[in-house]
This record gives structure tokens, C-alpha cells and sequence, in this order.
């Protein structure tokens, strides 16, 4: 033990880590510094001075900001949750009515659509009866002329058939008489 | 052998004895967080709300081991 | 040990870091002397003051860091007092804050490098057992008249036994300013201890070849310890407070 500081202090012998450890206050304080009584007095009173000084902090300025600060969070989160509730149920109004004007609207136009429809076919069916009844009196007019072309037909072909006859007639050197010509003629067409 | 030195030869067996008692508090401690685990894997939902039992039983455990260091440097430095 | 042969480098002076020095010269100190505890103790309320009135000056809606510190350490106290003494105990609240954040500052300022921790005295955490247990006694018999004693007269238990549970029930009540104040200083006091022993290995290196060895191993171990002692800081600080909530329901709820 070649202590060169403190060679009087450690006079305990042996275990010279402890008395390396105790000699450094030895002088000053015996022991423990916690254990020191004269120091006790200066430590509680700064103690309570500290405490009050911190209850007086706490309770007066902190403590009833805080609590209000979260009492504003919790007031804000509330009445914004009730203010979204509010706006998710006007929503679901305004679905609802948007639902049921589209509703509304496809009737209508379901409505519109069949009287459209309807009233075409009206028009339709009228010019179909109109293109009808048309087309019925041009047949009629066509077939009286039909008619007419016939008859007229059959009469220039008895007339030709007789002036044919006749001329038959009288290239064979006879006198043909006309109106028996034309009454065999006559005969023969009808025959 | 003198008196004073047996009696310094005294105090420090007795410091390193009283050292001894940290390890019961050791055990003690263990022995609840080790209880606690168990319990809080058997039923997880409760192991939440048992938090402060289970540091107030560690801090009980705990005080007897501070005590035994207590003693030690009351030993050590005050007798 | 092989410290042993190199002692004469290595100096051990554990417990110097906890002694009470006045501040501006002089040896002797006075009740009303400022000294280190003046100091490390005006931190701690400078501190509390800065994070709980500076840090929540913005009041925002959302808040800033360090008013949500602040918010949610009032949160972790107001919940914890109104789930273990219940809702009749909030109107101690700011009493029970104030202990909590005294403590917790405290041991958290006192594991700065060439700090003082006042938490390590016992007459601190004396004064403050003290002081709760003298409030929680009082509550109780200003809240419950005389049938605050049947927290000692344990109902449950067979008659016989009763006289015995009281007396164990009345040496445990008055044994717990003792185990309270002791354990937040013994807390504190071991971990700076143990750190300064093992800081006193730390320059081996300097004077002998097993420092080689010896230097990384106690430097690693004052980081490890450091980790725990910020841990053992908070827990501290909470278990202190647990317990006063646990007294204080005692105190208000005695039928047990």
C-alpha cells in the first residue's frame, strides 16, 4: 500500500479498496453524506420551498390549462363527430331524393316514350289507311281502263278482222257483200 | 489481533453478508414478474388493468432488497 | 483483484457525488445557505415550469411536441389516480402531480453527468413519505371520523385472529412512510453508486496492463447501468406515486 495521498487516513489495515473509497471524505464527513445530520435542515427547507413552488405552478397555471385544452379537444372531437353524423345524414337524404327524382324521371320518360310511340303509330296506321285506300282507287282506275283498252281492243279487232275480210273478199275476184261480210265476221268472233 | 481491527475485520464480513439479502429481493422480484407473465399469457385481456398490481408487488419485493443495501452502508459507513 | 496493486491511480469516492456543498464557497451550511441542493432543485422546478406552462402556451387543438408531453404525463397521472383511489381522490390530484413530477424531474436531472440528485437524501424523500403519509392520515380521519381505524380491524378474518392482524396491520401502516421514503433513496443512491464504482475502474488502462481488458468492460457496464437507471428513474417515480394513490384510497375507502 504505497498511498501517497492519503497516509493517514487509512488506518483500517487490510482491504484497501475500502479504505482507498473511505479516506477520500473521511476528513470532511464521517460516513455517508445522506447520514449527515447538520445538512438536513438546509435540504428539507429547499425542499419545501421547491414543492410549493411547484404545487403553485401546477395547480394554478398548468393543471386548469391543460385540463382545458384537452376538455376544448374533447368538446371540438364531439361536436365535430356530430357535425359529420348531421352531414352523413343529409347525405343520405339528398341520395334518397336524388334516387327517387331519377326514379321519377325514368317513368316519365318511360311515359313520354310509350305516348310517342303510340302517337306514331297512330299517324303511322292513318298513312297506312290513307296509302291504301289510294292505292285501292288507283287499282280500280287502272283496272276500268284495263277495261276500256280491252274493249276498244275487241272492237278495232272485229273492225280490222271485217275490212280484212272484205278485202280477202275481193282480192278472190267476188263482190262481197259488206254487210254479210261483216255478219259472218261477226259470227266467227263470237265463236 | 487489536480490537479495532477486528472490529473493521467485523464490519466488513458483516457489509458482505448483508449484500446477501439483495439476491432474496432478486428472487422476490423475479418470482413476481415471472408470475405475471405466466398469468398475463393465460388470459392476455386482463393483463393490462393488472399493470399497477404488478409494479406496486415488484416495489414491495424491491424495498426489502433496498434495505439489505441499506444496511450495508450503515454498516460500512455509519457504525 | 487485480486493482489492487494499482490502487494508488484508481480513486473510489462512491458516495462523494451526494454531498451537500454550499454554493458560493464556505463550509458550513446553514438552513437558508444556497447550495447544491438549491440549485439542482431550482432546475427541477425550472424544468417543470418550462415543459407544463412554456411547453402548453400555444393551448393548440393539436399540439406540439412538447405539449403533448405535457398532456400525456397529465393523462398518466389523472388516469392512474382516478383507476387505484378513485374518482372522490381527483380532487388530490394536483397534489399527487406535484409529487410525481418533482420525483421524476429529479431523478431524471440527477443522471446528467455532474449532477446532484436530491432524491438520494433521505431527508428528502423523507420529508415527502412524511408529508403523505401525515395528509393520508389526516384525510382519513377528517373523511371517516373514528371507523377510518377499522382499516386496521380486519372484518374478514376469523375473531381470533383479529387483535394479532391489527397489530401487524398498525406496524405495516406505520412502517410504510419508512419503506417509502427508503426506497426511492436507496434506488437512487445504489444506481449512482454502482455507476461512480464502476467509473473508477474505467482509467486502468493508464496505469496497468489489465486495463487493456478491464477499461471497455466497466465503460460497457456504465452504459448498461446508465440504461437501467433511467428505467429504475421513472419507475421510481411512478411507484411512489402508485402508492400514494394506494394510501390515499385506504384513507378514503377503509372497509376493505
Amino acid at each position: 500500500m504505497a498511498n501517497t495521498t492519503h497516509d493517514t487516513a487509512a488506518t483500517l489495515g487490510h482491504g484497501a479498496d475500502h479504505a482507498a473509497q473511505a479516506a477520500g471524505h473521511a476528513a470532511q464527513s464521517a460516513g455517508m453524506p445522506q447520514l449527515d445530520l447538520s445538512t438536513f435542515a438546509n435540504q428539507i427547507f429547499w425542499l419545501v420551498v421547491a414543492l410549493i413552488a411547484i404545487y403553485f405552478i401546477l395547480s394554478r397555471i398548468a393543471l386548469p390549462r391543460i385540463s382545458g385544452i384537452l376538455a376544448d379537444r374533447q368538446g371540438k372531437i364531439t361536436s365535430d363527430l356530430a357535425a359529420a353524423e348531421e352531414l352523413k345524414a343529409k347525405a343520405v337524404e339528398a341520395e334518397k331524393a336524388y334516387n327517387e327524382a331519377l326514379a321519377n324521371a325514368r317513368a316519365q320518360a318511360a311515359k313520354i316514350i310509350a305516348e310517342a310511340r303510340a302517337e306514331i303509330q297512330a299517324d303511322l296506321d292513318k298513312a297506312m289507311a290513307k296509302a291504301d285506300a289510294e292505292i285501292a282507287a288507283k287499282a280500280a282506275e287502272s283496272a276500268k281502263r284495263i277495261e276500256e283498252i280491252r274493249a276498244n281492243a275487241a272492237k278495232t279487232v272485229a273492225e280490222v278482222a271485217r275490212e280484212a275480210a272484205v278485202e280477202i273478199v275481193a282480192m278472190f275476184g267476188a263482190q262481197a257483200d259488206e254487210q254479210a261480210v261483216a255478219a259472218a265476221v261477226e259470227a266467227r268472233l263470237k265463236g | 489481533m487489536e480490537l479495532a481491527a477486528a472490529a473493521a475485520l467485523g464490519k466488513y464480513i458483516g457489509v458482505g453478508l448483508s449484500c446477501l439479502g439483495m439476491g432474496g429481493a432478486a428472487m422476490g422480484v423475479g418470482n413476481v414478474a415471472a408470475n405475471y407473465l405466466s398469468g398475463a399469457l393465460r388470459n392476455p385481456s386482463a393483463a393490462a388493468s393488472q399493470t399497477a398490481t404488478l409494479f406496486i408487488g415488484m416495489a414491495f419485493a424491491e424495498a426489502l432488497g433496498i434495505f439489505s443495501f441499506l444496511v450495508a452502508l450503515l454498516l460500512m459507513f455509519a457504525v | 483483484m487485480a486493482t489492487e496493486d494499482h490502487s494508488e491511480g484508481l480513486v473510489f469516492h462512491p458516495m462523494d457525488q451526494f454531498m451537500v456543498k454550499p454554493l458560493f464557497g464556505g463550509d458550513t451550511v446553514g438552513m437558508l445557505t444556497p447550495t447544491n441542493v438549491t440549485l439542482w432543485m431550482a432546475i427541477t422546478v425550472l424544468c417543470i415550469a418550462g415543459l407544463f406552462v412554456f411547453g402548453t402556451r400555444g393551448r393548440a387543438i393539436v399540439p406540439s411536441r412538447t405539449q403533448s408531453i405535457a398532456e400525456l404525463a397529465y393523462g398518466f397521472v389523472h388516469k392512474m389516480v382516478e383507476d387505484v383511489a378513485g374518482k372522490d381522490a381527483l380532487k388530490f390530484f394536483p397534489y399527487i402531480f406535484t409529487l410525481f413530477c418533482f420525483i421524476v424531474f429529479s431523478n431524471m436531472l440527477g443522471l446528467l453527468p455532474k449532477a446532484f440528485t436530491t432524491t438520494s437524501h433521505i431527508a428528502v424523500t423523507g420529508v415527502l413519505a412524511l408529508a403523505v403519509f401525515i395528509t393520508v392520515t389526516a384525510i382519513g380521519f377528517i373523511k371517516n371520523g373514528a371507523s377510518f381505524l377499522s382499516l386496521f380491524w380486519v372484518s374478514s378474518a376469523p375473531l381470533a385472529l383479529r387483535p394479532v392482524l391489527a397489530v401487524i396491520e398498525i406496524i405495516s401502516y406505520f412502517v410504510r412512510p419508512v419503506s417509502h421514503s427508503i426506497r426511492l433513496a436507496g434506488n437512487m443512491m445504489a444506481g449512482h453508486a454502482v455507476i461512480k464504482v464502476f467509473a473508477a475502474f474505467a482509467p486502468l488502462v493508464l496505469f496497468s496492463a489489465v486495463g487493456v481488458v478491464v477499461t471497455p468492460l466497466s465503460i460497457l457496464a456504465i452504459t448498461a447501468m446508465y440504461g437501467l437507471e433511467v428505467v429504475v428513474a421513472f419507475i421510481q417515480a411512478y411507484v411512489f406515486t402508485i402508492l400514494t394513490c394506494v394510501y390515499l384510497k385506504d384513507a378514503l375507502h377503509p372497509h376493505h
